[in-house]
């Protein structure tokens, strides 16, 4: 016990000292996620978007598969980044495995699913209610997108929210085509894995705050999001 | 083609249905044979809940497709073209997910408006409306009553030359009911040509040029307002009044 609280005064003492280290990877977590949720949103919204206002053969399907590629095990996304990007993979040439690049993608495949399910539901279900009113005032069923998209932006921001949150604390692929290499690709999930099995809890522990307390602050943002959603809701009923 | 008032067919009708059917699983929902409107004051729907009113107006502003029949808007096939000179409040107000003043801004914005004659015309619009400090409201919070006229105000927005009405003041207030009735004869006296749902005999007896009364899908009767107040040629139209008309 006494080992254990000597470790979490170090871990204090990382943090408020501003270890170099330690914020190094910190600030590396959050440029590949933020990166990764950046692209995602550019890829799933527009997907949501166009299955939530588009009427195609097949569309239920996709919508299915989407839904089921939201609880994609990570580990097995980074097995399939790692075959792409691998030195005998298609995308071999680019030499991308083990690199920050290489985190991105796998994140990307994680997150955009649950982006682009999230803005499907949340523009199919406004839609629903716009959709007369909208095309009483000439709107074509094109330009309702825009209008869909940004009175949907509160529910928006929350899926944005939701895929970051998966992204910084995923440890499975980014693992497999990241690995863990000093100043180059050791991000927070991967370093509290693998510091802790060498047994240098300090960082691990120091880490593990961190990014409970980013947890923390995005899951505040959703339900703070949400609760002023539930009172417009509630104004108009 | 034959209709009540043969003086007034002799200038085309802004608005004709012929032979417009709509049936769900073997019962007809609408079925009217022809009905122009043409006249020169305000047309008021009158009927029992579930008699085809809101179903009628859908077609009229080219929302829903019946199953068979035309719609005419001045003499031609109701097309895209002539949709834009038409507006219409619905039932139940469906407001943007934004300010009070973005959602007429949204309509002012969408025909041309510059924004310094836009912002003019929004507080215009509002003061009409009984709204006027309100503009930066959320929409959706407001009382269902603010929110109906809101609805009313952004149809007005629009400068129709046919407006649909479906029960605009089923949730105002009577001094509100008095505001949104002036501004809808105003609307009219400009040109506007309102089609006007109501359950409100009262209503319809102040706003009403001619009347309309539905039931169970079919128009029972098509009469002057006056006509028809004074004393209904049909049966239904009897009962109706008498308030023994159901579906
Ligand atoms: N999509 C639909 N499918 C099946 N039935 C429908 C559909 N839309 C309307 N109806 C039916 O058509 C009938 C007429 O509906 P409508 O909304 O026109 O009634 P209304 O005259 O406006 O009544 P109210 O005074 O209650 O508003 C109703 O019985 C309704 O249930
Ligand atoms: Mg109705």
């Amino acid at each position: 016990m006494q080992g254990f609280a000597e470790e979490f005064r170090v871990a204090m003492g990382l943090i408020v000292s501003g270890d170099p280290e330690l914020w190094a990877i910190v600030l590396l977590s959050l440029k590949v996620s933020l990166l990764a949720v950046l692209i995602a949103a550019c890829i799933g919204m527009p997907i949501g978007a166009a299955l939530a206002v588009g009427r195609f053969p097949g569309r239920r399907l996709v919508i299915v598969l989407l839904n089921a590629l939201m609880g994609l095990p990570p580990v097995v996304v980074g097995l399939l980044v790692y075959l792409m990007l691998s030195r005998s993979g298609p995308l071999g040439v680019l030499q991308l495995l083990y690199t920050p690049t290489a985190m991105i993608i796998a994140q990307v495949l994680l997150v955009t699913p649950i982006i682009a399910a999230l803005t499907r539901q949340t523009v199919e279900t406004l839609d629903i209610e716009y959709t007369e009113q909208l095309r009483s005032l000439g709107v074509s069923r094109l330009a309702s997108v825009p209008v869909l998209l940004w009175d949907g932006r509160l529910a928006l921001l929350t899926a944005l929210l939701a895929g970051f949150g998966r992204a910084i604390a995923e440890v499975g692929a980014v693992i497999v085509v990241g690995g863990n290499i000093n100043h180059v690709t050791r991000v927070m999930t991967t370093t509290i894995a693998l510091e802790t099995s060498k047994g240098n809890l300090a960082l691990a522990l120091a880490l593990g705050a961190i990014l409970v307390g980013i947890a923390f602050v995005v899951t505040a943002l959703v339900s703070m999001i949400g609760i002023s959603r539930e009172r417009e809701v509630l104004h108009h009923a | 083609m034959r209709d009540w008032d043969g003086a007034e067919m002799l200038t085309q009708p802004r608005m004709a249905v012929e032979n417009l059917r709509i049936g769900r699983n073997g019962s007809t929902l609408l079925d009217v044979p022809y009905l122009a409107l043409g006249g020169p004051g305000p047309t008021l729907i009158l009927g029992p809940n579930g008699a085809g009113k809101s179903l009628l107006l859908r077609c009229m502003h080219g929302l829903i497709q019946p199953d068979g029949g035309t719609v005419w808007q001045d003499g031609a096939l109701l097309g895209e073209d002539h949709r834009a000179r038409q507006a219409m409040v619905f039932q139940t107000p469906v407001l943007l997910r934004r300010s009070v003043a973005a959602n007429l801004d949204f309509v002012l914005r969408r025909q041309g408006v510059r924004w310094g004659s836009r912002k003019a015309r929004i507080a215009a619009l509002l003061d009409e409306g009984g709204l006027a400090g309100k503009e930066r409201q959320a929409a959706r919070s407001l009382s269902g009553g603010e929110a109906q006229r809101l609805a009313i105000l952004r149809a007005l927005a629009c400068n129709p030359e046919i407006l649909f009405l479906d029960e605009p003041t089923s949730a105002l207030d009577p001094a509100a009911t008095q505001a949104v009735e002036a501004l809808i004869l105003r609307a009219s006296a400009r040109g506007t040509r309102i089609v006007m749902v109501t359950h409100d005999v009262g209503q319809a007896r102040r706003l009403g040029h001619d009347i309309v009364l539905m039931q169970a899908g079919r128009v029972a009767e098509h009469s002057q307002a006056a006509d028809f107040f004074a004393a209904p040629r049909t049966a239904a139209g009897r009962a109706y009044l008498s308030g023994a008309l159901v579906i």
